[in-house]
C-alpha cells in the first residue's frame, strides 16, 4: 500500500516532511535496510567459504570412485546422500532437494497470506500463516535430522593418520564436529555448521515471528488496527530467509 | 431486549483477485521448474566452469523472482529499488577481492 508522495499533496515538497518519498512506511523501509545488512553478513560467510575452498585441492578423479579424505575438498553430493528411512541407499541431494521444496512452498504460502492481508481477509491470513509455520517447522526438523546424520557419520568412517606421543598412528573417525571431520578438511565441517546453522537460526526466528503474527491475527489485533501491514513486514523477512537458502543450496550443495 | 454493542470493528473483506493469485502461483511454478532444472544439471554434466556458470545464472534468476515478485520490490518506488540494489555493489566487490586473494593464496599453497 503506497502512501501519498509529495507530488500528490499540492504546495508541498519532500523537504516539508509528512510524506514518504519511498512510498513505504517507516517499518517496512527499515525491514528492507535490515535485510540488506543481513545480506552482507551471509555474503561474508559464503564468500569466505569460497576463498577457503579454493585454497584446498579439489577431487580430480572419477566421481564413481570418490572416497573421503583430508587431502582434498569433498564432493558435496557424496556427503549429503542420506534420506530418513532409506538407510544405506545412495540418494545424493534428494533430502536437501526436499528441504528446498518445503522452503519455497512456505514462501508461496507467506505471499498468499500477505495478499489476504491486503484484502483484510482474516480467515485467509490465518490459513496461509498456519501453512507457512508448518513449512518452517518441517524445514527445521529436516535440518535437525541432517545435522544429526552429519555429526554421527557413516558406519565405515574415515581412517586418519595422526602424530601421537612421538609416533604415527592411525585412527578411524566417524562424522564431523569442530575438531575432526570424516568427510574432508576441518574447514568443510566448520563452514557447514556456521552457514547452515546461521541460516537455520534465521528460520527459527522467522517461525517465532510468524507464530506471533498468526496469534495476533487470530485475536483480531490487525482488524482493530485496520491494517495487516505487520504480515507484510514479517513476510519480507521470511522471503529473505528463502532467498538466502537459494544461495546456500547452490554454493554449498550443488557447486 | 438488551442491545449488544460489538467492540469488534467493522471490517470489509475485499474478495480475492483471481488474476493476482494466479500470478503468484505462476512465479512459484517458475521457481520449482528452475530448481528441478538445477537438479538435472547437477547429475548430467561434468564438473567445471560451465556447470558452475549455469548454477550461478539459475541462482540469480531465482533470486530475481523472489525479491522482485514475492518481496514486491519490482513494484515499489524507483528510489527504494535503487537504495536496495546499489549497495549490492559492495558484495560484488567483496566477491572479486576475495576470489583474487584466493587465487594468489592457491599459488602459494601453504596448506600442502
Amino acid at each position: 500500500m503506497s502512501q501519498p508522495t509529495a507530488a500528490t499533496i499540492p504546495g508541498r515538497t519532500e523537504w516539508d516532511g509528512g510524506v514518504s518519498p519511498m512510498g513505504v512506511s517507516y517499518g517496512k523501509l527499515m525491514m528492507w535496510f535490515f535485510l540488506l545488512s543481513d545480506a552482507f553478513t551471509f555474503s561474508g560467510l559464503l564468500i569466505t567459504y569460497g576463498l577457503i575452498r579454493s585454497q584446498h585441492p579439489a577431487f580430480t578423479g572419477d566421481h564413481a570412485h570418490f572416497v573421503f579424505s583430508q587431502e582434498y575438498w569433498p564432493v558435496p553430493e557424496k556427503v549429503f546422500e542420506a534420506v530418513p528411512f532409506f538407510h544405506g541407499v545412495d540418494l545424493p541431494l534428494v533430502f536437501v532437494g526436499f528441504m528446498t521444496f518445503v522452503l519455497i512452498m512456505s514462501s508461496v504460502t507467506m505471499v498468499l497470506a500477505v495478499e489476504a492481508g491486503h484484502r483484510m481477509d482474516r480467515k485467509a491470513v490465518e490459513k496461509w500463516m498456519l501453512w507457512t509455520i508448518l513449512g518452517g517447522v518441517t524445514f527445521l526438523s529436516c535440518q535437525a535430522w541432517e545435522w544429526t546424520h552429519f555429526i554421527v557419520g557413516t558406519e565405515a568412517g574415515s581412517t586418519i593418520k595422526e602424530f601421537v606421543n612421538g609416533g604415527w598412528t592411525t585412527r578411524v573417525i566417524h562424522g564431523a564436529n569442530l575438531h575432526e571431520n570424516q568427510y574432508g578438511p576441518h574447514a568443510f565441517a566448520d563452514f557447514f555448521f556456521f552457514i547452515t546453522g546461521f541460516h537455520g537460526f534465521h528460520v527459527f526466528s522467522g517461525v517465532m515471528l510468524n507464530f506471533l503474527i498468526y496469534y495476533r491475527t487470530v485475536t483480531g489485533m490487525y482488524d482493530r488496527r485496520g491494517s495487516y501491514e505487520m504480515v507484510e513486514k514479517v513476510g519480507l523477512y521470511w522471503h529473505f530467509v528463502d532467498l538466502v537458502w537459494v544461495f546456500v543450496f547452490t554454493f554449498y550443495y550443488l557447486v | 431486549m438488551a442491545h449488544h454493542v460489538s467492540h469488534e470493528p467493522e471490517v470489509v473483506v475485499i474478495p480475492p483477485n483471481k488474476e493476482k493469485i494466479m500470478h503468484l502461483w505462476k512465479v512459484a511454478g517458475i521457481l520449482l521448474v528452475v530448481t528441478i532444472f538445477e537438479f538435472i544439471v547437477a547429475f548430467s554434466m561434468q564438473h567445471g566452469t560451465w556447470k558452475t556458470f549455469i548454477f550461478v545464472v539459475m541462482t540469480i534468476v531465482k533470486a530475481t523472482y523472489i525479491v522482485g515478485e514475492f518481496m514486491h520490490l519490482k513494484y515499489e518506488a524507483k528510489v527504494l529499488i535503487w537504495s536496495i540494489l546499489v549497495p549490492i555493489i559492495f558484495i560484488v566487490w567483496m566477491l572479486v577481492a576475495f576470489v583474487y586473494e584466493g587465487m594468489k593464496l592457491s599459488d602459494v599453497n601453504f596448506l600442502r
